[in-house]
């Protein structure tokens, strides 16, 4: 890719880049307010993580491409694509967050459950001083992949006009112009690399040694 | 003396319709030490377990001093009472100081307080809070855990004490040690402690009662010397089960050596 190209698209993949991390944080803010208390939820009625589980699971497997075509027509979603975008992420992230949550709340060794409870800890003591603590780098793991996945279909947004990095990556292929594919491409890689690594330095940071 | 726990008819049955207690009526002093033993299963743990409502009855009713465990607060029963458990339940991502002090934390004591707290109990178990205050559980020894989740136990300074087996997985030496603190401990400190073991001599160092269970119902609730002396063939069955080694140990007739 030559000086020129950057000089020409150098401000556009800037604003793009800026654009798709907007929409992706945005969904994760979301994902995260729904799936993490959802999570806690359903440790507390573990009769209902099957079903709900097994929803945001069905969620997921709708082709990103339908699913914004599913959203299109939506009263007040309609009207905007990056609430489209938006929406539609969010959904994708939020079967990681919650499945991490619950496995992570659930998965603490029993016996520091027990132990909480008989010190005379209140429930919200419980979640918040023993709880969330230990099941932290789990939930931090969920969010991780979350991420990864929101910033990889952001890239498909595009196709209804939210705008970020796809955009430039569909007008590469329709111009059959592999320096805009790239262009787009290469930004959103990055973006995957650092958020996948910042986050797993947080979970790293966050476990507890074991006994 | 006046009664600081007592079992009134308790009775407790699985859902699925096992029954792990079977009309249980018992009374434990105040001050005293009583040693629960019988096979796994026999519904020791249970028993102690309904005292701070890990475990509801499914008929019965349970006294700490005088007061029904039903009616009280359940967080400020509990709160009252220590607990203490084999595998310790230390928080791993707590340092000694604030597991032995969070009893303390979720009563909003000051941090000072705290901490004060902290220290006098890690001394009165053995450990110099200069060296182990900071430390994690990952750090200690098995029996410096234990120390620490007995120091955490006494932190809200309760008049009742729950130990499940609160040494069965140390080695015997370690355990011999941790048997001698509590029993100089438990001499100073005036607690009434309900103790399941497995163990018969833990039980006869440090009880001033034993009470043997058998498939849900009280066989026994003895002082140690009559339990030692008892006739009855559970008891009996019980004690011959230990100091088996002794019997192997016994001088053998051995040929006398040829002289050369």
């Amino acid at each position: 890719m030559s000086a020129r190209f950057f000089t020409e698209y150098g401000d556009q993949i800037a604003t793009l880049t800026l654009e798709h991390l907007w929409l992706s944080g945005a969904a994760m803010l979301f994902a995260t307010a729904i799936a993490v208390p959802a999570g806690i939820w359903l440790t507390r009625s573990p009769r209902w993580a099957k079903p709900v589980i097994g929803v945001a699971n069905v969620l997921q497997t709708i082709p990103s491409l339908a699913m914004f075509g599913f959203l299109l027509p939506l009263p007040w979603l309609g009207e905007r694509a990056a609430r489209i975008a938006i929406v539609a992420l969010t959904a994708y992230a939020l079967l990681p967050i919650l499945r991490n949550t619950y496995a992570g709340i659930r998965g603490i060794d029993g016996s520091i459950i027990e132990v909480a409870r008989a010190l005379g800890l209140t429930d919200s003591q419980r979640l918040f001083k023993v709880e969330l603590p230990l099941a932290t780098p789990f939930i931090l793991a969920g969010l991780r992949t979350a991420t990864v996945t929101c910033i990889g279909i952001a890239t498909i947004a595009a196709a209804v006009g939210a705008g970020g990095l796809g955009e430039l990556i569909f007008r590469g292929v329709a111009s059959v112009d592999n320096r805009l594919v790239l262009a787009g491409a290469i930004p959103a890689a990055l973006l995957a690399l650092a958020a996948d690594a910042a986050l797993g330095w947080l979970e790293h940071w966050f476990t507890v040694p074991a006994q | 003396m006046s009664r600081a726990i007592e079992f009134r008819d308790l009775s407790f049955a699985t859902p699925q319709g096992r029954v792990l207690l079977d009309n249980i009526s018992l009374a434990i002093e105040e001050g005293t030490t009583t040693a629960i033993l019988g096979r796994s299963g026999s519904g020791k743990t249970t028993l102690l377990r309904t005292v701070n409502r890990l475990v509801e009855p499914t008929s019965g009713d349970v006294l700490v001093h005088q007061k029904s465990v039903h009616t009280a607060n359940l967080i400020a029963l509990r709160q009252s009472i220590g607990y203490v458990i084999q595998e310790t339940g230390l928080f791993p991502h707590f340092n000694v100081q604030r597991n032995v002090g969070l009893v303390l934390e979720a009563q909003d004591r000051p941090r000072d307080q705290r901490e004060g707290r902290s220290h006098t109990l890690l001394e009165a178990v053995g450990l110099n809070p200069a060296t182990f205050a900071h430390r994690f559980p990952h750090q200690l020894s098995g029996g410096q855990r234990q120390r620490v989740g007995l120091a955490r136990a006494l932190a809200a300074e309760p008049d009742v004490l729950l130990m499940d087996e609160p040494f069965g997985a140390l080695d015997p030496l370690t355990r011999a040690e941790m048997q001698d603190m509590l029993r100089d401990l438990l001499g100073r400190l005036k607690k009434t402690v309900l103790l399941v073991t497995h163990d018969l001599d833990e039980a006869l160092f440090l009880a001033h009662r034993i009470v043997l269970l058998s498939e849900g119902k009280l066989l026994a609730n003895l002082t140690p010397e009559e339990f030692i002396s008892s006739r009855n063939a559970e008891i009996q069955a019980y004690i011959r089960a230990f100091h088996r080694g002794e019997r192997n140990t016994v001088p053998h007739d051995t040929p006398a050596e040829k002289p050369a």
